[in-house]
């Protein structure tokens, strides 16, 4: 059984996909691109994939995570192009590696996010972003299916920075961009939970609502506040071991293809 | 007219509701064509929820018919959920299609294609978030023409004041026909305006325009006739037949979807039409003649569809699915190709026989044999000669004799309440059945963990049947009796847990019925409920018998006539009914006879292995039985790997 990590993106419009509907989407895909999908037993057998801490629904992502298993073995790079044909556009896999190594979601151990607020002036999403840090504890209210429920927004919180949005952009007006490192802990602190607590700490209210986009996942260096690369290690291991087989030696051998590789939302 | 996304003001708000995914589009095999290239352009609607509207076979089939046409382009649009509503009318969002977010007062044409009248007042909302007038008589040459089709379509009185136009029956022609007509209008400059083009439908004879008959009423309120007032529009409307189905194997690229809709699987179409004669089903009476698909037709559609969607079930859909003359050698030719790709077959609507069993056990080779289906609809012998289903007792015994015997576990049985001539005798005799039910799966199948499941609904008696004269049941006399049956099963010691009871109350068929049966005057009940806040009828949790009942207690009074009126009376011979002048094919003299014929408890067969019984659509609309078999065999597909 051979096993393939991939990385994909929920783009646009489609970035409303719910993690649910993205199982639905890509099992059919996985059917439509004729994958030779190892499946568990059972009385409804399912192909054998694992996901990997989705983003929320409305979020957009560059950096989402599975893994699947096959009976057969399978060239990475063509077997990414293949499911990429078969994904609509928007939910676009953009990495894929064999896995010679365990544990990816042990990897995924912090996100970086990209916040754009339009309507927020540069200095006051910066002022907020000041107080916030400066805060020991940034207590915050999420509705969850029990109810509401407080925790802390800022424990999680490895960096923030706020900054100018493009200058080229299409629109006027005020807009300001944050970019947020956090830690993946329980319970998990999620973008909006971030807004939540800008506006407790610091009165920040966008006039519309956040577009927020996940840029990487990864293991978190905690000097630099980086993210690196969850799929790194097993590009290291293909390219250090001897392969296997031949589809093996051309997987490990071949450059990350574009848009995917090295974190480059962390850079 | 401007056709610029709205989709950016759309996405402000989409956060903010229930299920996003469903208003954006996007799904595999969906299309957007330039808008420039394209001079005729549709708006496809399913007046209902995205999750139920999607997986329609019309709207699809008409989707891709369309588009595939040069200078057509068609996109669909859905019903939004309330919460999306209050915040489009906040912001000035206008009703938009799914497909490029365009606003629907653009297009040229909004086809309404309705599978149930519940979706009326979801018409009314879409016009009015389509800043359309609602009434057609306030529409300008700017505005879209409003185009119902759809089974309820075959009486599009109630909503006729709202719609422009209705086209009834098979669609795939009609709107390719339309299409040309609008198509030579624009080109020539729009002669005539928004009336001249309804004048070159409606003379065409198959496209009915509201407008363009009058009705006139007696004094007691009934109709006394209806009446083109123009020179050159027909008296009657008649209905499109497509005839060979194999020439239109559509859908050839079924959309799938993102979000999570009611059916998501791979659906063909074996065939259209059914001749078994049940007296109750509309459906059945209005898509005659019989026309399959053939076999290596239909082998050809699931190959491609299943490679275009990668979907994991076939659904082999039509009103009696094991009726088709080569049903046993699709199923295993399936089956045959597909063991290997996990592929589930489904066959809905089967009938109560034992080779259905032999059917089911093929489809489910590999899986589990949880649930069969089955629709004895009447619970005593003499109720099921009144509708025309022709099972009797001994039959459903030995079907379920044989699935349990086979390693079923559960078999659940759907029933009606409220048939004409029907007594408390009747419906409990529906106990006695699952009772006998049961006691046969254990003895075939020496355990006891068997299970029968009892479904049970109102009657609605339907335009173009021969219960069309029929009285109603009223809501209460329909809930006392379904509860005298509940309480008989309750109280059954031996057997009652073991049978599943679900019922549904009699108070939203009389709604369905002063739909199903209304005339023009029922336009102003469905206004003043769609002023109310009435939306989703056809959902429990937003449907509103009371809302519909002051409704009407408003408006029908102006008329002298009441619910009751629309729904418990019976019609006599002589009545001249709202949808006469829509042509079904049936002879109404046939349909009479065949309603005498029903309270006389006699049975008809089918016309497919017996002769003709005139019931009309044959000789009158030029058409006849297509059926099989045609010897050909499913051979399996060469894989490549």
């Amino acid at each position: 059984m051979q096993r393939i990590r991939l990385r994909y993106t929920k783009r646009g419009r489609l970035r409303f996909t719910s993690h649910r509907d993205f199982q639905r989407a890509f099992e059919r895909a996985l059917r439509r691109a004729e994958v030779p999908m190892a499946y568990s037993a059972g009385f409804t057998p399912h192909p054998k994939v694992s996901y990997a801490n989705a983003a929320p629904t409305g979020t957009g992502s560059e950096a989402e995570y599975l893994e699947i298993a096959l009976t057969e073995r399978r060239d990475p790079a063509v077997l990414r192009a293949l499911l990429d044909e078969s994904l609509p556009d928007g939910l676009d896999v953009t990495d894929a590696v064999e896995a010679h190594t365990s544990g990816l979601a042990d990897r995924l151990q912090a996100s970086v996010w990209e916040l754009r607020l339009d309507g927020v002036a540069v200095a006051d999403a910066e002022r907020a972003v000041a107080a916030f840090l400066a805060a020991e504890e940034v207590p915050v209210e999420r509705a969850t299916k029990k109810g509401i429920r407080t925790f802390d927004a800022r424990a999680a919180v490895a960096d923030l920075q706020a900054g100018a949005c493009e200058a080229d952009r299409p629109g006027a007006g005020p807009c300001a961009i944050l970019r947020l490192v956090v830690r993946h802990l329980t319970p998990a602190v999620r973008p909006d939970d971030v807004l939540s607590g800008l506006r407790a700490t610091a009165d920040l209210a966008p006039p519309v609502p956040a577009a927020v986009t996940r840029l990487a996942q990864g293991l978190l260096d905690e000097e630099t506040g980086a993210v690196t690369d969850p799929l790194a290690p097993d590009r290291d291991a293909a390219a250090t071991a001897a392969p296997p087989t031949a589809a093996g030696l051309t997987a490990a051998t071949q450059a990350p293809p574009a848009g995917g590789g090295a974190a480059d939302g962390a850079a | 007219m401007s056709a610029e996304s709205v989709f950016p003001q759309l996405e402000a708000l989409l956060p903010h509701v229930q299920k996003p995914i469903q208003y954006v589009g996007g799904e595999l095999n969906s299309t957007v064509k330039p808008w420039d290239s394209c001079d005729v352009r549709w708006a496809l609607m399913y007046p209902d929820a995205y999750e139920v509207g999607l997986p329609n076979q019309g709207v699809q089939i008409l989707y891709e018919v369309l588009n595939e046409r040069d200078g057509v382009l068609a996109e669909r649009t859905y019903s939004v959920w309330p919460d999306l509503e209050a915040l489009m009318r906040e912001h000035g969002v206008p009703q938009f299609t799914v497909d490029a977010h365009r606003p629907i007062d653009a297009f040229d044409v909004l086809g309404v294609s309705f599978s149930t009248e519940l979706g009326y007042t979801n018409l009314l909302t879409a016009l009015d978030l389509a800043n359309i007038p609602m009434y057609a008589k306030d529409r300008t040459e700017d505005h879209p023409l409003i185009l119902a089709g759809g089974h309820a379509a075959f009486n599009p009185e109630p909503i006729a004041d709202f719609l422009d136009c209705a086209v009834v029956g098979d669609g795939e022609q009609a709107v390719l026909e339309i299409t040309e007509i609008i198509r030579a209008w624009k080109a020539e400059g729009r002669p005539g305006g928004r009336d001249e083009l309804l004048f070159r439908l409606a003379k065409t004879g198959s496209v009915y325009v509201p407008k363009f008959y009058d009705v006139e009423y007696l004094a007691d309120g009934r109709i006394s006739r209806v009446v083109p007032n123009r020179s050159g529009v027909p008296w009657r409307v008649s209905k499109h037949t497509v005839m060979d189905l194999d020439e239109w194997p559509y859908p050839k690229q079924p959309l799938v979807p993102l979000a999570e809709t009611v059916h998501e699987r791979m659906s063909v179409e074996i065939f259209r039409g059914c001749t078994r004669g049940c007296r109750f089903c509309q459906a059945g009476m209005i898509t005659r003649p019989v026309r399959e698909r053939s076999i290596t037709g239909i082998g050809d559609m699931v190959d491609k569809g299943l490679k275009a969607t990668g979907f994991e079930e076939v659904g082999l859909l039509s009103l009696s699915s094991a009726d088709h003359t080569e049903i046993g050698d699709i199923a295993k030719g399936l089956a045959d190709r597909y063991e290997e790709d996990k592929i589930g077959l489904s066959l809905p609507s089967t009938r109560v026989d034992a080779f259905n069993i032999d059917l089911a056990n093929e489809l489910t080779r590999n899986g589990r044999r949880s649930g069969l289906t089955f629709a004895p609809e009447g619970g005593s012998e003499r109720i099921r000669k009144v509708i025309n289903k022709m099972v009797s007792e001994e039959d459903l015994i030995r079907t379920v004799s044989t699935a349990y015997g086979n390693g079923w576990r559960q078999v659940k049985l759907y029933f009606m309440c409220g048939l004409p001539t029907e007594t408390d005798e009747d419906v409990l005799q529906i106990g006695d059945m699952a009772v006998n039910v049961i006691a046969e799966g254990r003895r075939v199948s020496g355990q006891n963990d068997i299970r029968c499941t009892v479904s049970i609904g109102g009657f609605v008696p339907k335009p173009h049947t021969p219960f069309q004269w029929a009285p109603q049941l009223s809501a209460e006399e329909t809930d006392a009796r379904l509860e005298k049956l509940r309480d008989k099963i309750r109280g059954d010691k031996k057997y009652g847990r073991s049978i599943g009871f679900r019922y549904h109350d009699g108070k939203p068929g009389i709604v369905e019925g002063l739909l199903s049966r209304g005339d023009r005057r029922v336009g102003a009940v469905i206004r003043a409920v769609y002023e109310d806040g009435g939306r989703f009828d056809g959902w429990r949790e937003h449907f509103s018998y009371d809302r519909w009942m002051q409704a009407a207690e408003k408006t029908l009074p102006d008329y002298g006539v009441d619910v009751a009126w629309y729904t418990t009376r019976e019609r006599t011979y002589e009545e001249v009914l709202p949808w006469d002048h829509l042509d079904s094919g049936l002879d109404k003299d046939w349909l009479w006879e065949d309603w005498q014929d029903a309270l006389d408890e006699t049975e008809v067969d089918d016309c497919r292995w017996t002769p003709c019984f005139d019931c009309g659509v044959c000789p009158q609309m030029d058409t006849e039985i297509q059926i099989g078999p045609t010897g050909k065999k499913l051979l399996p597909l060469t894989v490549v790997k």
